[in-house]
């Protein structure tokens, strides 16, 4: 403890004692001198003061390049004295460190040009590479490959020698490696360990970094380079397509996750539901309450709340799926067009109420810690978001599956679903399980906008853009019957996202829909129709 | 049409309903240009252009009305064939404009030299000529109705799955219209017309003549729904509706009289956006979307489906409520009314105004003739609502 406060005591006394000396003009060294400079306003009397400054290894070096870059150095050309305005607002004197309390009246800022700010970036990514951060150290080294400026490789060696984090380190290697690829007098053994080095690394940039390669290197070099090529190359197919299968599971649990209900409503009960993407909405505005009840009232308990707004949605959105049913659809039964036009009837005012009630722009639904970030695996990038989504959807599809086949209401609804008369003979209240089925259903389009509210707008609109998607899910997969849903859904996401690099997003989109309408030509009713005289009804 | 065709093809109802048109598709043309502004009668331009675009909403709820009402085909993609009328209609008006566009090229459309294209796309070719225009109003919605009913009714695919690949189609056509690279203008569609067979289509004259026009394209298309609804036709038509395995089983090829029926309607639908678009002054992907179309089937609904003039009827008085609620205070609620009509419409009133009048006027009848005879038997209808008269 007191030999710390002696540390510090003496840290400190050497810097007053330092700029006690710095603030006397007579010792004034090459790095004031430098400093100096920027008072001249003169473009190219700043471009050597930047150089100076830069390898001058000053504390101050970093705090007055980067306040060059932000326009936040300020001079005053007649005592030529220069200062640093913090983000802070504090001002320093830049060649001493000084505090001072106001700027000079004439003080103006350092003005730049095009050419000096490309200078000041060089000169930051060299001071940054010493940064005693190592994600600084790393982004500077990054930068530095990009760029491979011969100019860092002194810097680049130093730093090598004395760095101990491992990913700063490797960085530099790799850094070091473009260098050196690049550098007209390395050795053909350099050059070749390089090519191994930057192949290791195998990404966008190390590829783009060797086939930038001119020319005039040495023929074993050359082939190197090129084998490297190919071998990155392949990689990079793999990964793309890698990259491509993730996000098209990622994108068909979203279409699962909202066609699930669908499956329920539409598959097993034949009932089309066209403010299924309400329900779907409901609950992603259910999301957005509870957010907003945790933020006033209990703010810590913010990472819950998803966990608090999954089972509430699915009671909100089951229960107003109830009186729907209630109130409108079972008045319709047998009339399918009918009931397609009612619900989507229902589906403007339940949209409209939801306009008058919450607004009609965009509401802030924010993500718990354990559902924002990303994680990099090879060379993709994979968002928790969608992670979580993937899970939570195949858990969801597990329940549900368990839930038809081994609760006693799953079996009334399959009974009724096969045969409702005969159901109804052996004793089920087939109105009861209609409601109960049309329920779960809606409830189950809830949870979804539980999860959807992570990834998308929560709008009004927000049902609107998936209720296509999801027939079409239902009907490719085929009606009544879950399995079906699933590999639909996982289908039209991976398909959609293979089509997309090749066709764009839109024209994905366009060909999947036609696609399908083909698709229903050849297979009416979906890809595992259901056998026997229950669908002929 | 020979006169026993037409004489068949007409009730009573429907003479009302020719009458009624003729007349306003007469009398307000003449009132607009002939009375004084300022006048009682005179019924101003911006008038004249909205009952046009309800009489072009009433040609469309008439081919819908064809499908639905009489052969229980619900498309919830008609609005994709009003649109492809209307853009074929809008292609013709934007080579008209020629030279005297914002950049002055006289071949290519404002937005093609925006979007930097080299020359005129080949789909282009053609429409600078009204006829080719006109031949292509009614073809290509035929094509693509006669392609994609070919598909889907050979495979038997009916009902409520019908309805969604409809939805469907018209949803891909929404996506690809908004494309910039599509070469249809884009989101901002087509607009910024001048003038049509050299007429200026701002003119007071030209929007009185295209509202007499779209009066006549009315009358016309209700004359063939008649024509084709009451013929042999017609009755094998209703026989699909109600059963469509029997009528299959009689010997009757099911998907040749549903194609020809679809393929039927989607020109008249085409014609009705090619009316559509030179009155409202525009035409933008916006009418492909599935909302529009499922709108427009309940205009036929709340008419009364399959009865054509109900249809008509429908689309007119939905459209007025339309345009009296959003045009006003009331605009935040229109979307609750319309959705109140879908669901109110199709539980308490099935059969639409006309459909209820009807069974109720029919009732009447047969109640005084029972009552002639003595007779106490009721006719059934109860728990029908009370229709408005």
């Amino acid at each position: 403890m007191s030999a710390n406060f002696l540390d510090r005591f003496r840290a400190v006394l050497l810097a007053i004692l330092l700029t006690a000396a710095f603030v006397v003009p007579a010792l004034a060294g090459p790095f004031e001198d430098a400093v100096a400079k920027f008072a001249n306003d003169d473009f190219s009397d700043t471009d050597e003061a930047i150089g100076a400054v830069a390898t001058s290894g000053n504390p101050l070096a970093f705090p007055i390049i980067s306040a060059l870059q932000e326009g936040r150095l300020s001079a005053d050309p007649d005592t030529k004295k220069v200062f640093v305005t913090g983000g802070d607002g504090k001002i320093i004197d830049a060649a001493t460190g000084a505090a001072v309390d106001k700027l000079p009246d004439n003080a103006a800022a350092v003005r730049l040009n095009n050419r000096l700010r490309r200078a000041v970036e060089a000169a930051l990514g060299g001071l940054t590479l010493l940064s005693p951060d190592p994600a600084k150290r790393i982004a500077a080294a990054q930068s530095v490959f990009k760029s491979h400026e011969e100019s860092a490789l002194a810097v680049i060696d130093g730093a090598l020698a004395k760095e101990t984090n491992k990913g700063a380190k490797a960085a530099f290697t790799e850094a070091r490696a473009a260098i050196l690829l690049y550098k007209a007098d390395a050795t053909e053994v350099e050059k070749l360990e390089a090519v191994a080095i930057v192949k290791a690394r195998g990404d966008q940039e190390a590829m783009a970094l060797l086939t930038g390669l001119g020319s005039d290197v040495p023929p074993n070099v050359a082939r190197a380079a090129a084998s490297a090529i190919a071998s990155i190359q392949s990689n990079l197919a793999m990964w793309s397509m890698v990259q491509n299968a993730w996000y098209g599971l990622s994108l068909g649990s979203v279409l699962l996750l909202a066609a699930i209900g669908l499956a329920i409503t539409f598959g097993v009960m034949g009932v089309i539901n066209m403010a299924h993407g309400e329900m779907v909405m409901i609950g992603a505005y259910t999301t957005f309450v509870v957010q907003e009840v945790i933020r006033t009232r209990y703010p810590g308990l913010f990472d819950y709340s998803l966990l608090i707004a999954v089972p509430l949605a699915f009671l909100v959105a089951g229960a107003i799926g109830v009186l729907i049913e209630r109130g409108i659809i079972r008045f319709l039964y047998g009339r399918p067009l009918e009931t397609l036009l009612a619900t989507w009837g229902l589906s403007l005012v339940l949209q409209q109420a939801v306009r008058t009630m919450f607004g009609p722009t965009n509401r802030e639904v924010g993500n718990p810690s354990w559902m924002s970030g990303a994680f990099e695996l090879g060379q993709i990038t994979i968002t928790y978001n969608r992670l979580w989504i993937l899970c939570f959807t195949l858990a969801v599809f597990v329940i549900l599956l368990a839930m038809l086949r081994y609760t006693a209401l799953g079996l009334e609804m399959r009974a009724v679903t096969q045969n409702r008369r005969m159901a109804a003979s052996m004793g089920i209240a087939t109105s009861r399980v209609d409601a109960l089925t049309f329920g779960l259903g809606s409830g189950i389009a809830g949870i979804a906008g539980v999860a959807l509210s992570q990834i998308d707008n929560v709008s009004p609109n927000l049902g609107q853009s998936y209720i296509i998607d999801s027939f079409m899910v239902v009907v490719f997969g085929g009606v009544g019957n879950l399995w079906g849903t699933l590999v639909g859904a996982f289908t039209l996401g991976i398909a959609n996202k293979f089509l997309e690099p090749v066709a764009g997003a839109v024209l994905g989109k366009i060909a999947i829909l036609v696609l399908i309408i083909l698709f229903i030509q050849k297979r009416p009713r979906g890809l595992f129709a259901l056998k026997g005289r229950a669908v002929e009804a | 049409m020979t006169p026993h065709v037409l004489t068949r093809s007409l009730d009573r109802s429907a003479t009302i309903f020719l009458v009624v048109v003729a007349a306003l598709g007469v009398l307000i043309p003449l009132s607009n240009l002939l009375l004084p502004a300022g006048s009682m009668f005179q019924v101003p331009t911006y008038l004249v252009a909205l009952f046009g675009k309800y009489a072009c909403y009433a040609i469309l709820a008439l081919s819908i009305d064809l499908i639905w009402g009489y052969c229980g085909i619900l498309s919830l993609g008609h609005g994709a064939f009003f649109a492809l009328g209307g853009y074929a209609m809008g292609m013709y008006l934007m080579r008209q404009i020629g030279s005297r566009g914002v950049y002055g090229n006289p071949i290519l459309p404002d937005f093609m030299v925006f979007l930097n294209y080299p020359s005129l796309p080949w789909y282009w070719y053609g429409f600078d000529m009204f006829w080719f225009a006109a031949l292509m109003v009614l073809v290509v919605p035929g094509l693509l109705a006669f392609c994609f009913g070919w598909l889907a009714f050979r495979s038997r695919v009916t009902g409520v799955y019908l309805s969604i690949i409809t939805q469907a189609m018209t949803y891909a056509l929404l996506l690809a219209f908004f494309r910039n690279d599509f070469g249809f203008g884009g989101n901002n569609g087509l607009t910024d017309f001048k003038d049509i067979l050299g007429f200026n289509v701002q003119a007071d004259g030209t929007r009185a003549a295209l509202f007499a026009l779209s009066c006549l394209a009315l009358i016309l298309a209700f004359l063939i729904c008649r024509a084709v609804v009451t013929s042999k036709l017609g009755k094998v038509l209703i026989a699909i509706r109600d059963a469509e395995s029997r009528t299959r089983f009689l010997g009757y090829r099911v998907e040749s009289y549903k194609l020809f029926v679809f393929t039927l309607s989607a020109c008249m639908a085409g014609v009705a956006g090619a009316l559509y678009v030179p009155q409202v002054g525009i035409i933008n992907p916006g009418e492909f979307a599935p909302g529009n179309s499922i709108e427009a089937v309940i205009w036929v609904a709340v008419g009364g489906r399959g009865t054509l003039v109900g249809a008509a009827l429908g689309a007119v008085v939905v459209n007025y409520a339309k345009t009296v609620f959003t045009s006003g205070p009331l605009a935040p609620y229109w979307l609750f009314m319309l959705g109140a009509l879908f669901i109110l419409v199709t539980l308490l009133l099935p059969k639409g105004i006309i459909g209820t009048f009807n069974a109720w006027w029919e009732g009447r009848k047969a109640k005084q003739v029972t009552a002639n005879a003595e007779s106490a038997d009721l006719e059934d209808g109860v728990g029908e609502p009370k229709p408005a008269e």
